[in-house]
């Protein structure tokens, strides 16, 4: 646990406070369970992801500036999402008259996952979770933030996500044909690009399908609502939950 | 302005932040060399024999058309190397030297001293490269190591038969160059 | 055609769209087996990329160093600022030798300058004599892959194909007998080329060399029963040692197709005696490339194609849904600094995934090039017309993500977009997916209650 309780901020990216209110509830009680002070600072938006990624990055300024004033006083944010985390390291453009604060900033927003691991020192949860897990990564948290090993790369294997579900008891981890291959969702690219994004997702989920995945769990609700949208058109019978759902459960 | 100075003006207009040129380590290979080198032949489709083995080989084919310019088969040969390159079109079998091999690829170097004619490790319809089980390096950093700065005009790391996989992603033996390849180490 | 047009085209044959996908990851997959049988595989990476870090530095001082050892070496050297240029040079060698047939081996940068066309028009003919080189010109295709260009193509295509082109039998579809064939074929091609053209993999600066790998053996049949050979070398190519090559090598084939190295890995020094060698430099757009400080690094490229293999975007559209010479992420990088309106949509094919940079024998970013290549072409959109900027917005306001909770942000970032195309009723998302349930309340409103 870390001493002197550190300010913990809580970054709730928008789809999911719209759409997925439950997996900002899980990332809360959870970092609340393993000893965390966290709070959600309100007024929350998009970080501009969406626009940065379609080439208007130069028009995500609002968005980004917002985003520090919000969190400058925090010593860690914790998002449930890799993605979001991504942009806001890599992605967001230089604040003019905030760059110190973004700087510092940009060294303490982690992804869920790697905060526990990372930042908590947390190896093995104890909890029980009898299911039959496959597991999603989302490639902005797997090649960009690293979570995980890629399959491209000659190092020895680690995933972060793994670790943390891999000791709860009943959990059986689903062994993927293709590790980690991309869904298909890409922001944008779901839409403009959508016959290769169906295609994509269709993939993945054949893939968990073949091998009995029961639940199929991420770290981002980007790539789940992705895979969940084609699943539930077609009756497949997959259950989806994001991976703070499943370690809050879990833990109880 | 010529094209030449045309692209090394623009070059030369460009600010290009300068960036060092690294030492090469002298990587080597986890297993032993001649086992090494043996399995990255047989994995190119290729075969490694003995000498003994390899004269058993060639009594048993009677190839017709033949040309070696092996030091350790002289006498195999009944044909000249031509003149022209194109009278080489009907060759059944070459036997050339190597310089050395390259045990990571199989890959085993020849230059034009070995070769006399630069097309007759492609065109022949069988190809045998003898090599001195004592050549053998690691990798082809040991190998270029070796090359140094010779300066032959024509030198060819070969590594098996030729081959395609153009169809379907079918291996097939045999393309457009020798449609076998013996490694003879002696 | 756009990008998704095109690849919404490719993905109707859905049997045959899984096949592509699958035979290429399985190159990736050899790829992926035989690079972590080296233990210093990302060690080589490293070397590779900072040996092209320093080529590009010092690219002038490189070409004038090779030109210099080349002249030496016998070679004759021409410089050709682009494609027509290179072209015409190519055509005065040929007339000189009062030639009008040629073999040539696999050259993406003769493809790039469209040589074909313009030879044949001169009155030259052609023959590719990489086998799916000539599949695919038999055909009148251009290849859809840098190093499978017949990876598009069904064996039972290639032998209706061959029996129409070549007379093998009917029916035949084994490819064994069909690759037989065409060696025959070709044979005959090769024994009757007075000049034989190739592409080059490496130039070396310190020895005025260069190096040629194939598996087929094309290339070196080629040139060494013609008389003339002629090498055309985008000047990018350029190495400063000869021991650099071990590191490339290396890299090559593994990265490519999975083996330990190419078949025939040809070092040209200077022209067998009575024959004659040239060396075709050619800029065509790279100087410019070089000068882009957020692109230069493209030109790293090895043409290996593993970005091509491992990208789930090229598996499932095929080479031609990208319409550029170079295809895939790679060419998706190159080509819009070539034409940046004819290749608008290239840099959003692609859902920024990263794979093609973990697979990059040299590590180009190329992911984080297709970001930037996005600010570039929506900050010109008004050349463009409004159709590309109009296409991505739509596309913005379309996902549920931004479409609901983020309009306020975005109309104000992007006022120019009429309410009517925010709103439009095609709704790209819900044709083959289900849009999330909305849930009584957000996670704010959910904080406030509990939490405040």
């Amino acid at each position: 646990m870390i001493s002197n309780s550190p300010k913990i901020g809580l970054f709730i990216p928008c789809y999911v406070d719209q759409f997925y209110p439950q997996v900002g509830v899980a990332s809360l009680q959870l970092l609340e369970k393993l000893g965390c002070e966290v709070s959600y600072p309100l007024g929350q938006t998009c970080c501009g992801q969406p626009l940065a990624n379609s080439g208007y990055e130069r028009d995500t300024h609002g968005a980004t500036r917002h985003f520090i004033e919000l969190f400058k006083d925090f010593d860690y944010v914790v998002a449930p999402s890799g993605s979001c985390v991504l942009h806001v390291k890599e992605h967001s453009p230089a604040i003019a008259g905030l760059e110190k604060e973004q700087a510092e900033l940009h060294h303490k927003v982690y992804e869920l996952t790697e905060f526990i691991t990372d930042v908590l020192k947390i190896d093995k949860l104890e909890g029980k979770f009898p299911h039959r897990v496959g597991f999603h990564s989302s490639c902005h948290g797997h090649r960009g933030l690293r979570l995980a090993c890629a399959s491209e790369l000659n190092q020895t294997p680690f995933n972060k996500a793994r670790k943390l579900l891999e000791n709860l008891e009943g959990l059986e981890w689903v062994e993927l044909s293709r590790t980690d291959e991309c869904c298909g969702f890409g922001g944008t690219f779901a839409v403009t690009e959508e016959a290769i994004s169906v295609r994509m997702g269709k993939d993945r989920l054949e893939d968990h399908l073949a091998h009995q995945t029961e639940i199929l769990t991420g770290g981002d609700m980007s790539c789940i609502m992705h895979l969940q949208g084609i699943a539930t058109r077609n009756k497949q019978p997959l259950k989806f939950l994001h991976i703070a759902e499943i370690l809050n459960q879990a833990i109880a | 302005m010529s094209s030449r100075e045309n692209i090394l003006s623009a070059i030369q207009g460009i600010a290009l932040e300068s960036k060092p040129l690294p030492e090469i380590p002298d990587f080597g290979i986890p297993g032993e060399v001649e086992a090494t080198f043996v399995q990255s032949i047989q994995g190119n489709k290729g075969e490694v024999m003995d000498k003994a083995e390899f004269e058993s080989w060639l009594a048993a084919e009677k190839h017709s058309k033949i040309i070696s310019r092996s030091a350790s088969f002289p006498d195999a040969s009944n044909l000249y190397l031509p003149a022209d390159a194109h009278e080489l079109n009907d060759l059944d079998l070459a036997i050339l030297d190597g310089q050395f091999g390259v045990a990571e690829n199989g890959a085993i170097w020849l230059e034009d001293a070995e070769l006399g004619l630069r097309v007759l490790p492609f065109i022949t319809e069988h190809l045998v490269i003898v090599l001195d089980r004592n050549s053998l390096v690691a990798t082809m950093h040991q190998g270029y190591a070796r090359i140094g700065d010779a300066s032959s005009g024509f030198g060819v790391f070969i590594a098996g038969p030729s081959k395609t996989a153009d169809i379907e992603q079918s291996l097939v033996v045999g393309a457009h160059g020798a449609k076998s390849l013996r490694v003879v180490l002696v | 055609m756009s990008h998704p047009q095109n690849a919404a085209e490719f993905l109707k044959n859905q049997a045959k769209a899984k096949w592509h996908d699958e035979t290429l990851w399985f190159v990736r997959d050899k790829r992926d087996r035989i690079s972590k049988t080296i233990p210093e595989w990302e060690n080589l990476r490293n070397l590779a990329s900072q040996i092209k870090d320093n080529v590009l530095a010092n690219l002038g001082s490189y070409l004038e160093q090779f030109e210099q050892n080349a002249i030496k070496n016998g070679i004759h050297v021409h410089w050709a600022k682009d494609g027509d240029e290179h072209n015409r040079i190519v055509l005065d060698i040929l007339q000189k030798h009062h030639c009008t047939a040629i073999v040539k081996s696999k050259s993406i940068l003769t493809e790039e300058c469209h040589l074909n066309p313009f030879l044949e028009k001169n009155g030259v003919e052609v023959v590719d004599t990489d086998l799916g080189e000539r599949i695919v010109q038999l055909l009148h295709q251009p290849p859809s892959h840098i190093v499978l260009p017949a990876i598009h193509l069904k064996k039972r295509e290639i032998s209706e194909l061959f029996h129409e082109k070549l007379q093998t039998e009917k029916g035949n579809e084994d490819p064994t007998y069909l690759t037989h064939a065409a060696r025959l074929h070709l044979r005959e091609k090769f024994l009757g080329a007075k000049v034989a053209l190739t592409g080059v993999n490496f130039g070396i600066a310190e020895t005025g060399e260069f190096v040629v790998c194939t598996n087929e053996g094309n290339a070196d049949m080629g040139v060494h029963l013609a008389d003339v050979h002629v090498a055309c070398m985008g000047i990018e190519k350029i190495l400063p040692r000869r021991k650099d090559l071990g590191i490339f090598l290396r890299l090559l084939a593994r990265s490519a197709t999975g083996q330990p190295v190419t078949n025939y890995n040809s070092h040209f020094r200077s022209p067998a005696p009575g024959k004659e060698l040239h060396i075709v430099l050619v800029d065509n757009g790279r100087t410019a490339q070089l000068a882009r400080e957020k692109f230069k690094n493209s030109l790293k490229c090895i043409r290996c194609g593993a970005c091509m293999n491992t990208c789930p975007i090229y598996r499932r559209s095929g080479g031609y849904s990208y319409g550029s010479t170079v295809p895939g992420p790679i060419g998706s990088i190159l080509s819009p600094g070539l034409d940046m309106k004819k290749h608008s949509t290239l840099p959003f094919a692609s859902t920024l995934c990263g794979s093609c940079s973990d697979v990059c024998p040299v590590k180009i970013n190329i992911h984080e090039q297709l970001y930037e290549w996005r600010q570039e072409i929506t900050k010109t959109h008004g050349e463009l017309g409004k159709g590309l900027s109009m296409w991505i917005a739509a596309g913005i306001f379309k996902s549920p993500l931004a479409y609901k909770i983020s309009g306020g942000l975005m109309r104000k970032a992007l006022k120019v977009l009429p309410d009517s195309l925010i709103y439009h009723p095609i709704n790209a998302w819900g044709k083959s997916r289900d849009l999330p349930e909305a849930p009584k309340e957000s996670f704010q409103q959910w904080y406030q209650k509990n939490r405040s």
